[in-house]
């Protein structure tokens, strides 16, 4: 993003002043329109959510008693506020059920950052030291596979994972193991899974920080006499720092609200809070206890958001 | 069930979109109802009948049709929902009553069927049905046969003794994602009442499927017919007509598997899948031609043949192939019929209890 806003800003210096001004008005509208989307993608049903989320579930269409309505005037509304109630928040308390998969969604989804940032960091710097000739085609090969479904991606896995599928027939047919291996419906399979789907979101922020470091440096060090693994420490990894920060959270964020993975790979133990909201949602019919375990899981979230927005003002801030 | 479902609703959010453009003069019906569940020259028959376009889509949960009839606006004009859970949605509001008038092929329908459909839809005002069918044991003979020293399966015990479950633990056992089917299937092995609320039943109930969790390889409520067919599992606890079309697949595969069902003797659920319109279906009028073409006799007849469930039409058991109708796993003889057992839908209360021990079993925590 910082090379592109690099790229323009010269020329906009150079052109007359009213276009100047044109150009002024666009680059305000050009902010504009990412805050219209927050609002209306985000803030809009977040507030929706959060109202459901202080209902009671009802035999009616929708399933819940309405809340804050406008529908009996202003002073409806206000009246309104003294009644709230957050029974459906101090349920969630109740039960160690929903704590429960907080944490193994938490611990999940960690344990995959870690290994998808195992895997993508060689991919990535092999990409970055690859001739720069060969670069786009290595990016396009990491950007390749959202061309087909994610659904169908991840059913593949089942084809491959399954008792009697394609590893365990090649690992049998090698000798290499006497017994299929049991990996579908497993924590295994859904590593697999999330460390497979997830990959290029780490790649990618990797290989954009891999790639701008200065190689020189490394030379350098070497010819200081610094060994090559002592010298990777020592530069390399701290300069793609930023990167790495970028790419685990990208990983791990979306990861903890996993839905398709965990019920396609995954056994039926597994707990994780996108199936107890789907659970809430679906098999009760209760809207309000599944938006509060909706509004909890943002919560939840908005932590490492936070942190990930404070690391990449930073790191523009050095960039700069 | 969960992944199809999101196909499912992206398509049909595209689908409310071009249909909702369409020309006033155009007669059109919208169509939702279960996965593989008609034969489809039964819709082009329809439409050159009577020149309405059918536009079919699908689900494969009773959850995710409830969801989007109580969100309201859902822009279908013909829903099949079980009787178990219409019986709620009635209750929600979301269904408009029928026109007898313009259904004149009601006559036709059974009355052993219609009897028992009242229970949910009292005298039948707001649905006809489309099939039912009974919630029983599925097998791989072969395979049951060596672990267990017959292919014969007539009761419940297979399922829920401990030590006989363990024996088919290695070939694989599923059992539907359902608590409204399996729970109940508990309690009247239990010998207690399937229809009980009463949380100290739900407990024994608990008890007693934690007992076999162990041998349990997965809660699913679709898969389980591919993996009967292909010889992946050897037991599933599932819905009679998904047995048989595994059982049919098996055939077609050749690979030498072959599918039993059994009605277990202790007694089985019955369940009936039930044709309505939505309150604000956009086209009543079409969809009631339709839910009357749907009860002439070859037409259903037609389509149980395909599907391999029984329907409650009596007229049409005349059409219905000889082999399907003499089955007693599909047509229960009477003395089965007696055993067979209908479910009521849980007050909120209770389906929070059951949730949440069906969250307890299928997670073991």
């Amino acid at each position: 993003m910082t090379d592109i806003a690099a790229a323009v800003s010269p020329s906009a210096e150079t052109t007359a002043l009213p276009s100047r001004l044109a150009q002024g008005f666009i680059s305000r509208l050009v902010i504009i329109i990412p805050y219209l989307w927050l609002l209306f993608f985000f803030l809009v049903p977040f507030i929706i959510v959060f109202k459901i989320s202080l209902s009671q579930t009802a035999i009616s269409m929708p399933p819940y008693t309405p809340v804050l309505d406008f529908a009996d005037g202003i002073s409806g509304f206000l009246a309104g506020f003294r009644e709230l109630n957050f029974d459906n928040y101090t349920w969630l308390t109740q039960d160690a059920l929903y704590f429960n998969a907080y944490v193994t969604s938490v611990i999940i989804a960690g344990i995959s950052t870690v290994l998808t940032l195992i895997v993508g960091y060689p991919i990535a710097y092999g990409m970055a030291r690859a001739p720069a000739s060969v670069r786009p085609t290595l990016l396009m090969l990491v950007i390749l596979p959202f061309w087909t479904s994610f659904l169908i991606r991840v059913y593949a896995w089942i084809g491959i994972l399954k008792p009697e599928g394609l590893l365990n027939q090649v690992l049998l047919a090698t000798g290499i193991i006497s017994q299929p291996l049991i990996i579908l419906n497993t924590y295994t399979a859904i590593f697999i899974g999330i460390v497979y789907s997830y990959l290029p979101f780490m790649v990618l922020p990797l290989y954009s920080s891999l790639e701008k470091m200065d190689y020189s440096l490394i030379e350098a060090a070497k010819d200081l006499g610094c060994p090559p693994t002592s010298a990777f420490w020592k530069i390399t990894f701290p300069l793609s720092l930023p990167g790495v920060i970028a790419g685990c959270l990208l990983v791990f964020i979306p990861a903890v609200g996993e839905f398709v993975i965990p019920d396609l790979l995954g056994g039926s133990q597994t707990l994780m809070i996108g199936k107890t909201l789907w659970n809430e949602f679906f098999a009760n019919r209760d809207w309000p206890v599944s938006s509060a375990v909706a509004v909890i899981l943002l919560l939840l979230l908005i932590v490492p958001i936070m942190f990930f927005q404070r690391a990449q003002a930073r790191a523009q801030e050095q960039d700069k | 069930m969960i992944r199809k479902a999101l196909l499912l609703s992206a398509t049909s959010a595209l689908l409310t979109l071009f249909t909702a453009g369409g020309h006033a003069d155009d007669r059109v019906v919208n169509v939702y109802n279960w996965s593989d569940y008609i034969d489809s020259s039964i819709i082009d028959d329809f439409t050159k009948k009577t020149g309405i376009k059918v536009v079919y889509d699908t689900f494969d949960s009773n959850e995710i049709l409830e969801t989007k009839l109580l969100a309201g606006g859902s822009g279908y004009d013909v829903v099949v929902p079980s009787a178990n859970f219409l019986a709620r949605q009635i209750q929600a509001g979301v269904f408009q009553k029928l026109d007898k008038s313009k259904l004149p092929n009601i006559s036709n329908m059974w009355d052993v069927v219609s009897e028992r459909t009242a229970k949910y839809d009292p005298s039948n005002e707001y649905s006809v049905n489309y099939m039912w069918g009974t919630v029983g044991l599925g097998y791989n003979m072969k395979k049951v046969q060596a672990a267990l020293g017959t292919d014969k399966i007539d009761s419940w015990d297979v399922f829920f003794n401990p030590e006989s479950l363990a024996k088919l633990k290695d070939c694989g056992v599923y059992v539907l994602d359902s608590p409204a089917d399996i729970i109940p299937a508990a309690l009247k092995y239990l010998g207690l009442d399937p229809n009980s609320t009463s949380p100290d039943d739900i407990a024994k109930a608990q008890e007693a499927l934690l007992k076999v969790r162990p041998y349990i390889r997965k809660f699913h409520s679709s898969e389980y017919i591919n993996a009967l067919a292909n010889g992946d599992i050897c037991l599933a606890v599932g819905w009679s007509g998904d047995v048989f079309q595994a059982r049919n697949r098996a055939e077609e595969a050749k690979q030498g598997v072959e599918i039993g069902y059994s009605v277990p003797k202790e007694g089985a659920q019955m369940w009936f899948d039930q044709m309505a319109i939505p309150a604000d279906a956009p086209h009543a009028a079409e969809a009631h031609e339709f839910i009357n073409y749907m009860m002439t006799p070859e037409v259903i007849a037609k389509s149980s043949n395909y599907v391999l469930y029984a329907n409650g039409n009596k007229a049409s058991q005349q059409f219905v192939d000889k082999a399907l109708l003499e089955d007693t796993a599909v047509y229960p003889d009477e003395e089965t019929t007696k055993k067979l057992y209908t479910v009521q839908p849980y007050d909120p209360k209770t389906q929070r209890i059951i949730t949440r021990t069906w969250t307890k079993i299928v997670t073991g925590q």
